[in-house]
Protein backbone atom coordinates (compact mmCIF):
# COMPACT_ATOMS: atom_id res chain seq x y z
CA UNK A 1 0.00 0.00 0.00
CA UNK A 2 1.39 3.34 -0.76
CA UNK A 3 1.93 6.14 1.68
CA UNK A 4 -1.28 8.58 1.41
CA UNK A 5 -0.74 12.05 -0.01
CA UNK A 6 0.07 14.79 2.17
CA UNK A 7 0.20 18.62 1.97
CA UNK A 8 4.10 17.93 1.66
CA UNK A 9 3.97 15.70 -0.83
CA UNK A 10 2.71 18.52 -3.30
CA UNK A 11 5.24 21.15 -1.44
CA UNK A 12 8.92 18.92 -1.95
CA UNK A 13 7.78 18.90 -5.62
CA UNK A 14 7.32 22.55 -5.36
CA UNK A 15 10.69 23.05 -4.20
CA UNK A 16 12.08 20.24 -7.00
CA UNK A 17 10.48 22.28 -9.61
CA UNK A 18 12.09 25.44 -8.05
CA UNK A 19 15.62 23.67 -8.04
CA UNK A 20 15.74 22.68 -11.75
CA UNK A 21 13.90 25.77 -12.89
CA UNK A 22 16.75 27.77 -10.85
CA UNK A 23 19.24 25.54 -12.43
CA UNK A 24 18.14 25.72 -15.87
CA UNK A 25 18.08 29.70 -15.89
CA UNK A 26 22.02 29.57 -14.21
CA UNK A 27 23.22 27.34 -16.59
CA UNK A 28 21.77 27.09 -20.13
CA UNK A 29 22.98 29.54 -22.52
CA UNK A 30 19.83 29.66 -25.25
CA UNK A 31 17.84 32.69 -24.23
CA UNK A 32 14.60 30.61 -25.24
CA UNK A 33 15.49 27.99 -22.61
CA UNK A 34 16.49 30.69 -20.35
CA UNK A 35 13.06 31.93 -20.75
CA UNK A 36 11.22 28.24 -20.60
CA UNK A 37 12.87 27.66 -17.08
CA UNK A 38 11.84 30.73 -15.92
CA UNK A 39 8.22 29.37 -16.47
CA UNK A 40 9.07 26.49 -15.06
CA UNK A 41 10.03 28.40 -11.50
CA UNK A 42 6.78 30.31 -11.96
CA UNK A 43 4.84 27.15 -12.21
CA UNK A 44 6.71 26.13 -8.99
CA UNK A 45 4.95 29.54 -7.30
CA UNK A 46 1.81 28.02 -8.24
CA UNK A 47 1.60 24.48 -7.07
CA UNK A 48 2.94 25.82 -3.30
CA UNK A 49 -0.24 28.34 -3.86
CA UNK A 50 -2.81 26.04 -4.70
CA UNK A 51 -1.49 23.62 -2.14
CA UNK A 52 -1.95 26.28 0.17
CA UNK A 53 -5.18 26.81 -1.35
CA UNK A 54 -6.10 23.20 -0.67
CA UNK A 55 -4.71 23.13 3.09
CA UNK A 56 -7.18 25.68 4.46
CA UNK A 57 -9.54 24.97 2.19
CA UNK A 58 -9.83 29.02 0.81
CA UNK A 59 -10.37 29.99 -2.52
CA UNK A 60 -7.27 33.01 -1.58
CA UNK A 61 -4.67 30.60 -2.71
CA UNK A 62 -6.61 29.76 -6.07
CA UNK A 63 -6.91 33.86 -7.32
CA UNK A 64 -3.17 34.60 -6.36
CA UNK A 65 -2.64 31.61 -8.81
CA UNK A 66 -4.50 33.59 -11.58
CA UNK A 67 -2.75 36.44 -11.25
CA UNK A 68 0.69 34.86 -11.33
CA UNK A 69 -0.44 32.61 -14.44
CA UNK A 70 -1.33 36.15 -16.11
CA UNK A 71 2.32 38.06 -14.98
CA UNK A 72 3.87 34.59 -16.83
CA UNK A 73 2.43 35.42 -19.70
CA UNK A 74 3.01 38.95 -19.69
CA UNK A 75 6.51 38.00 -18.94
CA UNK A 76 7.03 35.70 -21.63
CA UNK A 77 5.43 37.96 -24.33
CA UNK A 78 8.10 40.97 -23.29
CA UNK A 79 10.87 38.64 -22.43
CA UNK A 80 10.34 36.97 -26.27
CA UNK A 81 9.82 40.21 -27.49
CA UNK A 82 13.18 41.18 -26.51
CA UNK A 83 14.74 38.16 -27.97
CA UNK A 84 13.69 39.12 -31.59
CA UNK A 85 15.21 42.77 -30.90
CA UNK A 86 18.47 41.16 -29.55
CA UNK A 87 18.39 38.84 -32.68
CA UNK A 88 17.37 41.21 -35.15
CA UNK A 89 21.20 43.62 -33.95
CA UNK A 90 23.30 40.60 -32.63
CA UNK A 91 22.11 37.64 -34.76
CA UNK A 92 22.35 35.16 -31.84
CA UNK A 93 20.38 33.65 -28.99
CA UNK A 94 23.23 32.77 -26.97
CA UNK A 95 23.52 34.78 -23.82
CA UNK A 96 27.12 34.97 -23.37
CA UNK A 97 27.25 36.36 -27.12
CA UNK A 98 25.17 39.27 -25.94
CA UNK A 99 28.06 41.53 -23.97
CA UNK A 100 27.07 44.89 -25.47
CA UNK A 101 27.57 46.75 -21.92
CA UNK A 102 31.05 44.39 -21.11
CA UNK A 103 33.69 47.35 -20.91
CA UNK B 1 -5.42 5.82 -6.49
CA UNK B 2 -4.40 9.49 -4.83
CA UNK B 3 -0.96 7.80 -4.16
CA UNK B 4 -1.29 6.80 -7.72
CA UNK B 5 -1.79 9.24 -9.61
CA UNK B 6 -0.38 12.13 -7.50
CA UNK B 7 3.27 9.74 -8.14
CA UNK B 8 2.42 9.39 -11.66
CA UNK B 9 2.40 12.60 -12.72
CA UNK B 10 4.58 14.20 -10.16
CA UNK B 11 7.28 11.73 -11.68
CA UNK B 12 6.34 12.75 -15.14
CA UNK B 13 6.17 16.32 -14.13
CA UNK B 14 9.88 16.45 -12.76
CA UNK B 15 11.27 14.02 -15.55
CA UNK B 16 9.98 16.51 -18.34
CA UNK B 17 11.56 19.64 -16.51
CA UNK B 18 14.55 17.98 -16.44
CA UNK B 19 14.48 17.09 -19.70
CA UNK B 20 13.32 20.75 -20.11
CA UNK B 21 17.19 21.74 -19.17
CA UNK B 22 19.06 19.53 -20.29
CA UNK B 23 18.26 19.00 -24.18
CA UNK B 24 20.48 20.75 -26.69
CA UNK B 25 17.78 21.68 -29.03
CA UNK B 26 15.17 24.16 -27.71
CA UNK B 27 12.21 22.28 -29.52
CA UNK B 28 12.71 19.26 -27.33
CA UNK B 29 13.05 21.65 -24.41
CA UNK B 30 9.41 23.57 -25.74
CA UNK B 31 7.67 19.80 -26.18
CA UNK B 32 8.89 18.71 -22.49
CA UNK B 33 7.72 21.65 -21.14
CA UNK B 34 3.96 20.60 -22.60
CA UNK B 35 4.45 17.27 -20.23
CA UNK B 36 5.32 19.69 -17.42
CA UNK B 37 2.42 21.55 -17.92
CA UNK B 38 -0.36 18.89 -18.66
CA UNK B 39 0.59 17.02 -15.88
CA UNK B 40 0.66 19.81 -13.45
CA UNK B 41 -2.50 20.91 -14.38
CA UNK B 42 -3.80 16.94 -13.70
CA UNK B 43 -2.31 17.61 -10.05
CA UNK B 44 -4.46 20.91 -9.91
CA UNK B 45 -7.23 19.11 -10.77
CA UNK B 46 -6.49 16.62 -8.02
CA UNK B 47 -5.85 19.42 -5.46
CA UNK B 48 -9.57 20.74 -6.43
CA UNK B 49 -8.65 23.64 -8.25
CA UNK B 50 -10.43 22.86 -11.73
CA UNK B 51 -10.64 26.25 -13.05
CA UNK B 52 -6.38 26.71 -12.48
CA UNK B 53 -6.02 23.56 -14.24
CA UNK B 54 -8.17 24.21 -17.31
CA UNK B 55 -6.37 28.01 -17.47
CA UNK B 56 -2.92 26.24 -16.68
CA UNK B 57 -3.85 23.61 -19.94
CA UNK B 58 -5.42 26.50 -22.17
CA UNK B 59 -2.97 29.46 -21.28
CA UNK B 60 0.36 27.40 -20.50
CA UNK B 61 0.07 24.50 -23.03
CA UNK B 62 -1.43 26.65 -25.66
CA UNK B 63 -0.80 30.22 -25.47
CA UNK B 64 2.53 30.20 -24.28
CA UNK B 65 3.92 27.14 -25.39
CA UNK B 66 2.43 28.20 -29.24
CA UNK B 67 4.40 31.65 -28.68
CA UNK B 68 7.59 29.66 -27.15
CA UNK B 69 7.88 27.73 -30.78
CA UNK B 70 6.88 30.48 -32.78
CA UNK B 71 9.98 32.38 -31.37
CA UNK B 72 12.06 29.25 -31.94
CA UNK B 73 11.13 28.85 -35.96
CA UNK B 74 11.30 32.46 -36.11
CA UNK B 75 14.80 32.47 -35.51
CA UNK B 76 15.79 29.24 -37.02
CA UNK B 77 17.85 28.22 -33.21
CA UNK B 78 19.59 25.53 -33.97
CA UNK B 79 21.01 23.11 -31.12
CA UNK B 80 23.55 24.61 -28.64
CA UNK B 81 26.84 23.97 -29.32
CA UNK B 82 28.67 24.99 -25.71
CA UNK B 83 32.31 24.04 -24.59
CA UNK B 84 31.73 20.56 -22.56
CA UNK B 85 32.81 22.00 -19.05
CA UNK B 86 34.54 19.20 -16.97
CA UNK B 87 32.64 16.24 -16.09
CA UNK B 88 34.11 16.83 -12.27
CA UNK B 89 31.90 19.61 -11.96
CA UNK B 90 29.06 17.91 -12.77
CA UNK B 91 29.60 15.27 -10.58
CA UNK B 92 30.35 17.56 -7.50
CA UNK B 93 26.52 19.78 -8.34
CA UNK B 94 24.24 16.97 -8.96
CA UNK B 95 24.94 15.16 -5.24
CA UNK B 96 24.90 18.94 -4.11
CA UNK B 97 21.38 19.49 -5.88
CA UNK B 98 19.69 16.45 -4.56
CA UNK B 99 21.30 16.93 -1.03
CA UNK B 100 19.94 20.44 -1.55
CA UNK B 101 16.80 19.03 -2.09
CA UNK B 102 16.61 16.86 0.68
CA UNK B 103 17.43 19.46 3.31
CA UNK B 104 14.57 21.68 1.81
CA UNK B 105 12.23 18.63 2.59
CA UNK B 106 13.65 17.76 5.74
CA UNK B 107 13.02 21.52 6.53
CA UNK B 108 9.20 21.25 4.97
CA UNK B 109 8.78 17.67 7.02
CA UNK B 110 9.57 19.58 10.68
CA UNK B 111 7.57 22.49 9.83
CA UNK B 112 4.24 20.70 9.08
CA UNK B 113 4.93 17.18 11.16
CA UNK B 114 1.41 16.18 10.97
CA UNK B 115 -0.16 18.09 7.24
CA UNK B 116 -3.22 16.59 6.38
CA UNK B 117 -4.32 14.64 4.12
CA UNK B 118 -4.95 15.50 0.40
CA UNK B 119 -7.89 13.06 -0.88
CA UNK B 120 -9.35 14.07 -3.63
CA UNK B 121 -13.01 15.79 -4.06
CA UNK B 122 -12.03 17.01 -0.67
CA UNK B 123 -11.86 20.78 -1.36
CA UNK B 124 -15.07 21.74 -4.45
CA UNK B 125 -14.27 25.65 -3.86
CA UNK B 126 -12.38 25.90 -7.31
CA UNK B 127 -15.01 25.91 -9.82
CA UNK B 128 -15.06 28.81 -12.05
CA UNK B 129 -18.02 30.10 -10.03
CA UNK B 130 -16.41 30.57 -6.74
CA UNK B 131 -13.30 31.64 -8.99
CA UNK B 132 -15.44 33.91 -10.83
CA UNK B 133 -17.15 35.17 -7.41
CA UNK B 134 -13.83 35.56 -5.90
CA UNK B 135 -12.29 37.53 -8.66
CA UNK B 136 -14.79 39.86 -9.13
CA UNK B 137 -15.63 40.89 -5.65
CA UNK B 138 -13.03 40.70 -3.19
CA UNK B 139 -10.14 41.16 -5.75
CA UNK B 140 -11.27 43.40 -8.19
CA UNK B 141 -8.67 45.98 -7.74
CA UNK B 142 -6.32 43.53 -8.72
CA UNK B 143 -8.04 42.08 -11.76
CA UNK B 144 -8.61 45.71 -13.18
CA UNK B 145 -4.57 46.23 -12.08
CA UNK B 146 -3.87 43.26 -14.24
CA UNK B 147 -5.91 44.69 -17.14
CA UNK B 148 -3.35 47.04 -17.39
CA UNK B 149 -0.74 45.29 -16.91
CA UNK B 150 -1.43 42.98 -19.63
CA UNK B 151 -2.17 46.41 -21.98
CA UNK B 152 1.11 47.43 -20.89
CA UNK B 153 2.80 43.79 -22.24
CA UNK B 154 1.08 44.50 -25.26
CA UNK B 155 2.32 47.55 -26.17
CA UNK B 156 5.31 46.65 -25.12
CA UNK B 157 6.82 43.56 -27.14
CA UNK B 158 4.63 45.25 -30.17
CA UNK B 159 7.40 48.21 -29.60
CA UNK B 160 10.08 46.05 -28.53
CA UNK B 161 9.44 43.45 -31.94
CA UNK B 162 8.71 46.01 -34.26
CA UNK B 163 11.64 46.93 -37.23
CA UNK B 164 13.13 50.17 -36.67
CA UNK B 165 12.03 52.82 -38.89
CA UNK B 166 14.86 54.60 -40.71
Amino acid sequence: MLHPITSNHYLVLSAAMLIIGTLGVLTRRNIVIVLMSIELILNAVNINLVTMSHHWQNLHGQVFAIFVITVAVAEAAIGLGILIALFRNKETVQADEIDLLKW
Amino acid sequence: MDAILFFLFAAIAVVSAINVVVQRHPISSALSLVGVMGSLAVLYLLLGAEFIAAAQMIVYAGAIMVLFVFVIMLLNAGAEKSPRKGWILTAVAMPLLVLFLGMVSYIIQRGFPNAPLVVFGQFTGGSPKDVGMALFTRYLLPFEITSVLILIAIIGAVVLARKEME
